[in-house]
């Protein structure tokens, strides 16, 4: 795997930041994009668009089979039984929202309990706090341990016979810990308890098996897996598909409308109200070939290297702390500088061309339980290399020269 | 532009070892300030005297180096200055960070001008601006009595 010539593959790097290379540190809130993916795109626009899934014309028949044929390639990459059990949505965040809209409206009713965890993202906690609100459930937190993983155990803990639901994610945004998500649903489903994952940061850098995961939910964001941005994928198994209600009424999720009753479509248009997001998804299925090109395995082992080297080289710095220890631990380097604002260290990395992120990262539970306001992130993806590293390194040595420690 | 005229040493000082951080006794008027993205949060305390003139201001809260040392800068300007005098000084300010060049206020002397002028390398940062004017929009708030928190997702 040469990382030079998967770097060529991405149009961005040709830029100067500050006269600097881009060194881009920023993958698990977006992905950059190959140019495969860019020029789908425009091709889709200049060359054979039309509306999917409704007209017979020779355009509209294309743009149908194309769109389709993403949805059968993102089946076969996340090994989805059934094609019908992928549903497009706006994000990930869309995806999460459909379940606790549908999931809360048909099986949820006061006292009744969601558990999550502490690592969660907003966008896992706060669709479930609008059922808090409007149907009276209770959210559980499962607790991290000191090295900012969630066990089994934990989860264990908090189960009750009221919990109805798991909603986690598969792999943090922050301490970048891997969750046994297997386990947990093996648990879950022992005690007839559902679970959502949130796969966002999961989906671009570990080998997905919807059916060995055996999760009831499974949420993609495409943007952050060198796709298009306005574009997330909903995993969910047949049978709530068929159980659950639809998420949003419009044009091509009926089968029949009358004055008095409607009837709903078959799957998955059910789920797919009004004219969607085509371009991207038709453009996804370059993402999809792009990743498979290189092998998720080649990716696995790349990132694994790069992040036990950002790991050994950031606990050399002093000053600076990681955060979050995991034995299992994916893409991301959270940090904080003593004395230092991570606002003012993503400024100051900014101006040598290191793009990271600073703030709560949407994880304003988790900062809270660590006793901090915000962190800086370095999160890495496909192009990254141990001399991006090394820039990231020698710009925080900067920073800390600055601010004279 | 250099990132040293942003972070110049009496920004670093003042973001180091922030004035005025603590809270007034007897405060009358008072004001919470956040800035949601950065999880930046100020609250600033004002005692003001039966003239209205600023008895005493003080601060608590966290931040960038920013942040905490404009509150810190501003804190240590407005006190004594009377209520109206204070209101021109904000606009100022915030004209200043906005647009303006210079700061034109009549109740600020060249050496508190040149000291806000600190705070104007934000000005190339737009994403850093808030950071810059959490505390004064607070003030204002404040003043106001407007009871109202102030979100800098709101509005500037």
């Amino acid at each position: 795997m040469n990382i030079e010539n998967i770097k060529k593959e991405f149009p961005i790097f040709d830029n100067k930041i500050h006269n600097n290379d881009l060194v881009y540190l920023d993958s698990a809130n977006s992905s950059q994009k190959p140019q495969s993916v860019i020029d789908r795109v425009n091709d889709f626009y200049a060359k054979e668009f039309s509306n999917v899934g409704r007209s017979v014309h020779y355009l509209a028949v294309a743009a149908t089979n194309l769109y389709e044929t993403t949805r059968s390639s993102v089946q076969k990459y996340i090994n989805a039984k059934d094609k019908n059990e992928i549903v497009f949505t706006k994000g990930a965040t869309e995806a999460i929202n459909l379940v606790a809209n549908t999931f809360g409206q048909k099986y949820l009713k006061e006292g009744d309990e969601i558990l999550i965890t502490e690592l969660e993202h907003h966008s896992n906690y706060v669709p479930w706090h609008f059922l808090r609100k409007s149907r009276g459930i209770k959210i559980e937190f499962a607790e991290i341990n000191d090295e900012g993983e969630i066990t089994i155990e934990s989860i264990e803990k908090k189960i009750t016979p009221k919990t109805k639901l798991i909603a986690i994610t598969h792999l943090s945004n922050v301490t970048g810990a891997i969750l046994p998500i297997k386990e947990i649903t093996e648990l879950a489903h022992s005690k007839d308890i559902a679970v959502l994952v949130d796969g966002c940061q999961s989906a671009p850098h570990l080998k997905l098996d919807m059916q060995d995961l055996d999760c009831d939910f499974y949420a993609i964001s495409c943007h952050k897996m060198y796709g298009p941005t306005g574009l997330g994928i909903l995993y969910a198994k047949k049978k709530w598909l068929e159980e659950l209600p639809p998420y949003q009424g419009g044009g091509g999720m009926i089968k029949e409308v009358k004055r008095d009753s409607i009837s709903y479509g078959d799957l998955p248009n059910k789920y797919e109200a009004g004219t969607m997001a085509t371009a991207q998804v038709i453009a996804f299925d370059q993402s999809i070939k792009f990743l498979e090109k290189i092998g998720i395995e080649n990716i696995v082992k790349h990132e694994k290297e790069l992040i036990e080297y950002g790991q050994e080289i950031l606990r050399k710095n002093n000053s600076v702390e990681l955060i979050g220890n995991p034995k299992n631990k994916g893409a991301v380097l959270s940090f904080t500088i003593k004395s230092v604002h991570p606002h003012d260290i993503a400024t100051i990395l900014d101006e040598d061309g290191v793009a990271i992120r600073a703030g709560h990262h949407c994880c304003q539970i988790l900062h809270d339980k660590l006793g901090i306001s915000a962190s800086a992130r370095a999160s890495l993806g496909v192009y990254n290399t141990k001399d991006d590293l090394d820039q990231l390194n020698s710009s925080i040595n900067n920073c800390k020269k600055i601010f004279n420690l | 532009m250099n990132i040293k005229e942003l972070y110049q040493e009496i920004i670093l000082e003042h973001g180091k070892n922030p004035r005025n951080l603590r809270k007034t006794d007897n405060f009358n008027k008072d004001a919470k300030g956040n800035n949601p993205l950065c999880g930046d949060n100020v609250h600033i305390y004002l005692k003001l005297d039966e003239k209205k003139k600023v008895e005493d201001i003080s601060f608590e809260g966290s931040g960038c180096a920013i942040s905490m040392a404009s509150a810190s800068i501003m804190t240590d300007l407005i006190k004594g200055k009377e209520e109206l005098e204070v209101k021109e000084i904000v606009n100022d300010f915030l004209g200043m960070i906005r647009e303006n060049p210079v700061l034109k206020s009549k109740n600020l002397k060249e050496d508190e001008k040149t000291k806000l002028m600190c705070l104007s390398g934000v000005k190339q940062y737009p994403m850093r601006v808030k950071c810059a004017t959490l505390s004064w929009h607070t003030l204002t708030s404040a003043i106001d009595n407007t009871q109202e928190e102030i979100n800098t997702e709101r509005g500037d």
